[in-house]
């Protein structure tokens, strides 16, 4: 189908005799936020870390575009489907030099203008300075989104981005992700426990449990179907 | 006192040591009696660590006869068992023992054969295998804190390392930092010995050359010598060791393998 940027097929992962993640298909096109959302313990992030392949699937496949992303060194793959992980992680040092870390790993320096164009695409400007310990959490979680960015990928995966964030922040990130997203033709998969979340930021919704898809969906179905669920 | 009542020196060595165990006795006793109860332990210990000293006595007696060959054959057992013991520190993870084998059998054995090649320190059996046991001893030790630190390190910063690979790095560059701590920490024991070399203490080897009526500033420089080749060692083999320790740490697919077993299956708990 024209427009699908990344498809998983059949994912599965088997940890100890225990399936985690079970048979799991989806596409996610252009421009879209596919949200992952289902009850702790469902597989949510299992499954976003095999889409670029920080664990390896036991069966199934990924194709980015029309490539299977075991034919790609993982360097690459993982530079092409970025990832922002629930806490943000950030490594010691400045905000610019976090922001330039992605670039310096396939040889790019990132120019000042685009490393202030991307701190203003995250509500950061002037930031270049700051010292990451001094950033109060939902800055960290931006800075955080503004590195992946940096790399300029294609697919962005983000786990529950706004879980350690309070109301207000969580608002910011989510706007932040929304507008980058749509603003470049990023395809994203977004893993949120808050079906109310998925409902503000996403276009479709996948309700995962034990592993297994129960459903694929507009956001406000999946919420319902939830609730059902629960 | 002793010197003059004995005359036969391995007589005299046996008063010599029973003396100091009624010492050490006299200690546990009077420990007995503000209630701490170290008695059986410590006899066991005692005779324990007599009999394995004086069994290397014995080993010795056997080797000074022998021919200089027989030291490397020697020290490769030597290196093989250091090995198998720092090994220990990382034994959840594949090839540790083959790991702690190459890091000390190159870091340890490298600097032995090139310093025994430049008559650093003599081939005969009675240096050789004493002087080549301290420094095998040592890299063991920085081989073993090494690997366990590099361990911890990593299973305490696995954020960040799957944060670095998953903005495209390689995983040298992913456990870089936890790599260097490792290395720190583990150089920190033979680097504190040769800055508190005299001031605080005077080892063993130095106080054996002393008592054996032997130059106290030949004794003194060698001792340093020592110590130097014990840093140089330490350093080649915990280089090593944490540098192939970090290798199997990913899988080919450059995914990180090293962390706690249960972590995934508690994460989908």
């Amino acid at each position: 189908m024209s427009g699908v940027v990344l498809r998983a097929d059949c994912l599965t992962r088997t940890v100890s005799g225990r399936t985690i993640v079970d048979d799991v298909s989806f596409e996610v096109f252009h421009g879209e936020i596919l949200a992952v959302t289902g009850p702790s313990g469902a597989g949510k992030t299992s499954l976003l870390r095999l889409i670029n392949r920080l664990d390896e699937p036991s069966s199934g496949t990924v194709w980015l575009h029309d490539t299977g992303y075991r034919s790609l060194p993982p360097r690459e793959l993982r530079r092409r489907v970025g990832m922002i992980m629930q806490r943000p992680f950030l490594f010691p040092g400045a905000v610019a030099d976090n922001l330039r870390f992605g670039p310096a790993q396939h040889g790019e320096t990132l120019a000042d203008h685009q490393l202030s164009e991307l701190l203003a695409g995250v509500g950061l400007s002037g930031y270049q300075h700051r010292d990451v310990s001094t950033l109060s959490g939902g800055e960290a979680q931006r800075v955080s989104f503004a590195r992946a960015l940096a790399n300029r990928p294609e697919v962005l995966l983000l786990d529950e981005p706004t879980s350690s964030l309070d109301e207000a922040a969580a608002r910011q990130v989510e706007s932040v992700i929304a507008g980058a997203v749509r603003g470049r033709g990023l395809a994203c998969v977004m893993v949120t426990h808050d079906p109310e979340q998925a409902v503000r930021v996403a276009s479709r919704a996948l309700f995962l449990r034990a592993g297994l898809v129960i459903g694929i969906d507009t956001p406000d179905r999946i919420r319902d179907a939830q609730r059902a669920h629960s | 006192m002793l010197n003059a009542l004995i005359h036969d020196r391995l007589m005299l060595g046996i008063v010599q040591a029973l003396v100091a165990a009624l010492l050490a006795l006299a200690v546990v006793v009077f420990a007995r009696a503000r209630g701490v109860h170290i008695a059986g332990e410590a006899v066991v210990s005692m005779l324990r660590g007599a009999g394995q000293i004086v069994a290397v006595g014995l080993v010795f007696v056997i080797l000074l006869r022998g021919p200089v060959w027989i030291s490397p054959f020697v020290l490769a057992g030597m290196i093989a068992a250091a090995a198998a013991t720092s090994s220990r520190r990382a034994r959840h993870y594949p090839g540790a023992f083959r790991i702690s084998l190459y890091a000390v059998g190159i870091g340890a054995g490298a600097v032995i054969a090139l310093m025994a090649a430049l008559g650093v320190i003599a081939v005969a059996v009675n240096s050789l295998i004493p002087v080549g046991s301290m420094i095998i001893a040592n890299a063991m030790n920085a081989n073993g804190l090494a690997l366990d630190r590099f361990r911890s390190e990593v299973e305490s910063h696995i954020g960040e390392i799957e944060s670095a690979l998953a903005l495209g790095a390689s995983p040298e560059i992913a456990v870089r930092p936890y790599l260097q701590a490792a290395l720190r920490a583990s150089l920190i024991p033979p680097l504190d010995n040769l800055r508190s070399l005299g001031i605080v203490w005077i080892p063993g080897l130095m106080a054996g050359m002393l008592l054996a009526h032997d130059s106290p500033v030949y004794a003194s420089i060698y001792q340093f010598v020592v110590l130097a080749l014990i840093l140089a060692s330490a350093g080649l083999t915990c280089t090593i060791g944490s540098w192939l320790i970090s290798r199997r740490a990913f899988s080919p697919a450059e995914q990180l393998i090293m962390r706690p077993p249960v972590r995934e299956l508690s994460r989908a708990q």
